[in-house]
C-alpha cells in the first residue's frame, strides 16, 4: 500500500466555486468591471478613442467639454479624452511591470529566506530594516537620479525597493505553512528542498501574495502618475495620465479640465484593483484563523 | 439554617432571551425559571449551545449582539429587565458580579492588576486612594495570591493561569457582591488548578454569605461544588434540583444521557457512551422539546408539545413527557454493562 | 516607563542598519558613470578644484578607506558642497528641514483628527449604513495621488476662492499656520484613510474583545470602559502604523511641497535631480533615513510604554 503526501491544494472544481462567491459580492463585481474595462482600454484604445491623441487641432484650443469633446481639448486642441484613453495602456504597462518583477524576485527571496532561516535570515532582516528606513518615493527618485528619467528605469528603481515588501511576506507565509504536518511528511518522503517549497509550500501560500498585489497595483499607479507629473517617469510627449496633469499645471483656472480628467481615470482604475484587493483578501481568508 | 430557611436572592421568572428579527427570533434561553437562596450554589449544565451562558449575561444585561431579554428577574425583589443602562451599571459589579472562561483574555492586558482591582472600587465604592490599595492587597490575600502587597503592580501576563482566575475573582468580589456568576471558570485551566479554583469559590460563598450560579458542562465539577443543579438543553430547561439527587436519581433523558457519559467502573475495551447526535442549532428548534432528536425514549407527541417542569417530590422538577420510560430505558444499559 | 537598558538596546539595533543605510548612499553615487569627482564638482571646476574633491572623498584610496572617509566626513557635518546653491550641503540642509518637519506635523495632526473620530463611529456600528458610507469615502480617498488631491485644493480653495494662499510658507506661526494647511490636508486626506482603515479593524477587534465585556460587567461607566479599555488598546496597533507610515507621509510631502513651492528639503530633492547637484541629493537621501529612523524609534518608545508586554527585550 503507498501513502500519498497530498498538500491542500485547490482542485479546479474549487476555483469555480470560488468566483461563483466572488460575483455575489458588490464590492467585487464593480472592481472587477473597471479592470475590466481598464484592460480593455489598455489593449485597444484606438477602438474607444474618438480621436488620435497627438493630432493637433489649432482651432479647437482649450475648449471646455462638450459633445463633440467630453473631456475638452488641451492647449493644443488636442482631444483630452482620446489622451486619457490611450495612456491606459501606459499606466496599466506600469501597475504591471512595476510590481511583477518584485513580486518574483521578492517570492523567490523571502520563500528561500523563509525556509532555511539561519543567517540568512539575520541578513535579510537588516536589509529590509535598512530599505524600509527610506521613504518610499525618495529611494525610488534617487534610484532614478542616477539612472535617468524613463519608464523602464522607473521600473527598475520601483522594483528594487518594492521587491522587500514581497518578500517579507512571502517568508512569513512560508514559515507558517512550515510548521505544518504536510510539510515535515515530505521531508520524511525524502522531497528535495526545493520541491518541497516550490511544489507545496508556495501554493498555499500564494492568496495573501495575490492580494498584496492587487492592492500593489493600485499603489503603483499611484506611484507611476506621481513621477510623471515630476517629470521623472514617463516623459512626454507620451500620454501618461501624471504627465497629462502636469501639461495642465499651468491652466488650472483657465481648462481645469486637463488636469481633473486623468486624475478621475487615477482613481477609478486605482479603485478598481483595491476593490478587487479587498474582495479577494475577504474571500481568500482561510476559515478558523 | 438548612436551605429551605434561606431566603431566595435570586427569582428568575421565564425568561426569554432572543437575537435576531423579530419576526423570525432565535430563541436562546427559552422560558427559563429557577430561584438562587442566599449562601447557595446553584450549577448550570449543558453542553455548549444550550444557553447557559446567555443567561448568565441576560440576568446581567450585557448580551451580546443586542438581544432581547423578556420576563421577570428579581434580584432582591427588584426586577432588573425593565431598569435602564445607568442603573443596571449600579448593579453589575456592586451587587452582582461575573467571572469569565478565559482569564488571560479577560484581564486588560495593558492595566496592572492593581489598577484593575482599583476601579472597581472607585466605581462603586468612596474609598480613597490608600483605601483602595488596602482592600486590593486585601483581596488578592483572600484569593490566595502569595505576596499580595508586592504583586499590585504587576500585569496580566506576570500571573499564571490560576493565578490570573484569581485575580479576576479578586477583581469582582471587590465591591461585596451578594451573588458571583461564574461562566466556566475553570474550563481553561489545568485539571489540578481547576480543584483549587472550586475550592475557592466555595469557600468565598461560604465565608461571604455569597451565592454563585456557576455554569459549566462538567457533570464533575456540579457534584463536587454546587449544591442544586439545573440542566438546560437548547435553551430551555430539562431538570432541577438538588444535586445529590439530580445525579444520584436523574430523570430526564438528557441528564441521564450526561451521567452515563461519565465512564464509571466499565470493563477494558467497553465502548464508550456518548449521546448520539449534535446540539440543535438557535433556528432549527421543534416546537415541541428540543431533546426529541436526540432521544432515545422519544414518543409522537414530543416533537410538537413542549413539556413542561413539573415538580416530582420536593424541590425536583423535569420537563418530559416520558420519564419513566427513561428511568426504564437508562436502568437496563447500565445493568447491561 | 520603558527601560534604560531596552532603550540602549534599541539605539545599539539601529547601527546595523544604519551602516546598511549609508552603504547604499556611499554607493549611489559612486554607480554613476564616469568620475566621481566630475559629479560631485561644479560645472566649470578647474583640474585644481578637482584635485581637491578627490582628495577629500579619498577617490584615491581603496573603497573600504573612501567608505570610512565618507562615514567619518557624515558624522562630522560634513555633507560636502551643493553644486547648484553653492554652499555647504549641511547648511542648506539644516535651514530647510524645520519647514518640511513643521509640514509633516501638521499632516499628521490633521490625518489623526480626521480618521479618530470616524473610525470610532464607524466601529460602533459596524457594518451599518454610517460605517459603509465611512469606508466608501476613505476607500476612494486611498486611491486619489497627493500631487491630485493638492493640485484640487490648490484650484478650488487658494486659485478660484482664494481663501488660502497659492503657495510658499509665509512668516510667523500663524501664517505659517495658513499657508501650509493646504498642502497639510493634501497629505493628511490620504494618510488619514490609512490611519481609519487600521484604526477601525483595532477598534473592532477590541469592542468584541473579553476583558472589555468584564469590564463592563464590573458596572464601569461608559466612559472609562472607552477611554482606559478600548482606546487605550486599539491604540496600541495604531501606532505602530502611524510610525511605519511616516515613510509614506515624507513621500508625500516630497510631493506637496512641489504642488504648493513650499521652501522644504522634499522640493529641494527634486531640484537637486535636475540640477544633478550629487552632493546635495546625497546628502537629502541621509536626512530622510535620519528622520525616518529617528521616528520608528520613537514609536517604539511609545508602543512600549503604551504596552507592557513589549518592555522584555
Amino acid at each position: 500500500m503507498s501513502i500519498v503526501v497530498q498538500s491542500p491544494i485547490r482542485k479546479a472544481g474549487r476555483v469555480r466555486a470560488f468566483l461563483g462567491r466572488a460575483f455575489l459580492r458588490p464590492s467585487f463585481v464593480i472592481g472587477f468591471a473597471i479592470l475590466a474595462l481598464s484592460i480593455a482600454l489598455a489593449l485597444f484604445p484606438g477602438m474607444f478613442a474618438p480621436y488620435d491623441p497627438l493630432a493637433f487641432d489649432l482651432s479647437a484650443i482649450q475648449q471646455g467639454p462638450s459633445l463633440a469633446h467630453p473631456f475638452g481639448t488641451d492647449n493644443f486642441g488636442r482631444d483630452v479624452l482620446s489622451r486619457v484613453i490611450w495612456a491606459y495602456r501606459v499606466d496599466m504597462q506600469m501597475a504591471f511591470f512595476a510590481t511583477i518583477f518584485a513580486l518574483l524576485i521578492g517570492m523567490t527571496i523571502g520563500a528561500f529566506v523563509g525556509y532555511y532561516g539561519g543567517i540568512a535570515d539575520t541578513i535579510f532582516g537588516r536589509c529590509v530594516d535598512a530599505i524600509i528606513t527610506f521613504p518610499f518615493l525618495v529611494l525610488v527618485i534617487a534610484i532614478v537620479a542616477v539612472l535617468g528619467p524613463g519608464l523602464v528605469n522607473m521600473y527598475v528603481a520601483i522594483t528594487a525597493v518594492n521587491w522587500v515588501y514581497y518578500a517579507r511576506l512571502t517568508r512569513a507565509e512560508i514559515m507558517a505553512q512550515k510548521a505544518n504536518d504536510y510539510a515535515a511528511a515530505g521531508r520524511v518522503l525524502g522531497y528535495s528542498d526545493r520541491r518541497i517549497i516550490f511544489r507545496h509550500l508556495l501554493p498555499n501560500a500564494i492568496s495573501p501574495i495575490i492580494v498584496y498585489w492587487m492592492t500593489d497595483m493600485a499603489l503603483a499607479i499611484l506611484l507611476g502618475s506621481s513621477l510623471g507629473y515630476l517629470g521623472l517617469g514617463a516623459q512626454p510627449p507620451a500620454a501618461e495620465w501624471g504627465v497629462l496633469i502636469a501639461e495642465g499645471r499651468n491652466f488650472l483656472l483657465t481648462a481645469w479640465w486637463m488636469s481633473l480628467m486623468p486624475g478621475i481615470a487615477i482613481v477609478l482604475t486605482g479603485l478598481g484593483f483595491s476593490l478587487v484587493g479587498d474582495a479577494l483578501a475577504d474571500l481568500l481568508r482561510p476559515k478558523g484563523r | 439554617m438548612n436551605q429551605l430557611e434561606k431566603e431566595t436572592v435570586l427569582d428568575v421568572r421565564h425568561l426569554r432571551t432572543e437575537f435576531g428579527l423579530p419576526e423570525r427570533p432565535l430563541v436562546a434561553v427559552d422560558d427559563v425559571s429557577f430561584q438562587v437562596r442566599a449562601g447557595e450554589i446553584l450549577g448550570l449544565v449543558g453542553e455548549s449551545g444550550s444557553g447557559k451562558s446567555i443567561t448568565l449575561r441576560s440576568i446581567l444585561g450585557i448580551v451580546r449582539p443586542r438581544g432581547r431579554v423578556g420576563g421577570e428577574i428579581l434580584w432582591k425583589g427588584r426586577d432588573l429587565v425593565p431598569l435602564d443602562e445607568g442603573a443596571l451599571r449600579r448593579v453589575r459589579g456592586r451587587e452582582i458580579a461575573m467571572i469569565f472562561q478565559e482569564p488571560m483574555s479577560s484581564l486588560n492586558p495593558l492595566l496592572t492588576v492593581g489598577l484593575q482591582i482599583s476601579e472597581n472600587l472607585a466605581a462603586h465604592t468612596d474609598l480613597d486612594g490608600k483605601a483602595r490599595k488596602a482592600r486590593a492587597i486585601e483581596l488578592l490575600d483572600m484569593v490566595g495570591i502569595p505576596a499580595a502587597r508586592n504583586r499590585l503592580g504587576d500585569y496580566p501576563h506576570e500571573f499564571s493561569g490560576g493565578m490570573r482566575q484569581r485575580v479576576m475573582i479578586a477583581i469582582a468580589l471587590a465591591s461585596n457582591p451578594k451573588l458571583l456568576l461564574a461562566d466556566e471558570p475553570t474550563t481553561a485551566l489545568d485539571v489540578t488548578i481547576q480543584d483549587q479554583i472550586l475550592r475557592l469559590i466555595q469557600a468565598l460563598s461560604r465565608d461571604l454569605g455569597m451565592a454563585v450560579i456557576l455554569v459549566t458542562h462538567d457533570m464533575g465539577v456540579v457534584a463536587e461544588t454546587c449544591d442544586r443543579v439545573a440542566v438546560m438543553y437548547g435553551g430551555r430547561l430539562c431538570e432541577t434540583g438538588p444535586t445529590a439527587d439530580v445525579i444520584g436519581d436523574a430523570r430526564h433523558p438528557y441528564s441521564l444521557g450526561l451521567l452515563r457519559s461519565i465512564p464509571r467502573d466499565v470493563a477494558p475495551r467497553t465502548p464508550l457512551y456518548s449521546i448520539p447526535g449534535a446540539p440543535p442549532s438557535l433556528n432549527a428548534l421543534p416546537a415541541g422539546c428540543a431533546f426529541t432528536a436526540r432521544c432515545p425514549v422519544a414518543g409522537p407527541e414530543c416533537r410538537d408539545v413542549r413539556p413542561s417542569l413539573e415538580a416530582i417530590g420536593r424541590l425536583r422538577q423535569v420537563a418530559c413527557h416520558h420519564r419513566e420510560e427513561a428511568l426504564v430505558h437508562f436502568s437496563a444499559r447500565e445493568a447491561a454493562q | 516607563m520603558p527601560s534604560l537598558s531596552y532603550l540602549l538596546a534599541r539605539l545599539l539595533q539601529i547601527i546595523p542598519t544604519f551602516l546598511l543605510v549609508m552603504i547604499f548612499i556611499f554607493l549611489l553615487v559612486r554607480l554613476l558613470p564616469g568620475d566621481p569627482a566630475i559629479a560631485m564638482a561644479e560645472a566649470k571646476a578647474t583640474d585644481a578644484q578637482l584635485e581637491q574633491i578627490r582628495h577629500n572623498l579619498g577617490l584615491d584610496q581603496p573603497l573600504p578607506i573612501q567608505f570610512l572617509v565618507f562615514v567619518k566626513n557624515t558624522l562630522t557635518g560634513d555633507l560636502g558642497r551643493s553644486i547648484m546653491l553653492k554652499a555647504p550641503v549641511t547648511e542648506i540642509i539644516l535651514a530647510r528641514l524645520p519647514t518640511t518637519v513643521f509640514l509633516a506635523l501638521y499632516s499628521v495632526l490633521l490625518a489623526i483628527s480626521l480618521a479618530g473620530p470616524l473610525a470610532f463611529l464607524a466601529a460602533s456600528r459596524v457594518n451599518g449604513p454610517v460605517d459603509v458610507a465611512i469606508r466608501s469615502v476613505f476607500q476612494v480617498g486611498l486611491s486619489m495621488p497627493v500631487f491630485y488631491i493638492g493640485l484640487v485644493l490648490l484650484t478650488v480653495l487658494a486659485a478660484q476662492l482664494r481663501w488660502f494662499p497659492v503657495g510658499g510658507y509665509g512668516t510667523g506661526f500663524l501664517d505659517n499656520l495658513h499657508h501650509l494647511i493646504l498642502p497639510a490636508l493634501s497629505v493628511a486626506l490620504y494618510t488619514s484613510a490609512i490611519i481609519l482603515r487600521n484604526l477601525r479593524a483595532s477598534l473592532i477587534e477590541v469592542l468584541d474583545a473579553d476583558y472589555v465585556q468584564f469590564a463592563r460587567a464590573k458596572g464601569l461607566s461608559r466612559r472609562i470602559v472607552m477611554t482606559r479599555h478600548v482606546l487605550r488598546n486599539a491604540l496600541v496597533s495604531t501606532v505602530t502604523l502611524l510610525g511605519l507610515s511616516i515613510g509614506n507621509l515624507m513621500s508625500g510631502t516630497l510631493v506637496t511641497e512641489t504642488v504648493f513651492a513650499v521652501p522644504g528639503v522634499g522640493r529641494l530633492m527634486l531640484e537637486a535631480i535636475f540640477a544633478r547637484d550629487y552632493p546635495l541629493i546625497q546628502g537629502l537621501t541621509l536626512t530622510f533615513a535620519v528622520l525616518v529612523s529617528v521616528v520608528f524609534l520613537l514609536t517604539d518608545i511609545v508602543q512600549s510604554w503604551l504596552d507592557p508586554r513589549l518592555r522584555q527585550s
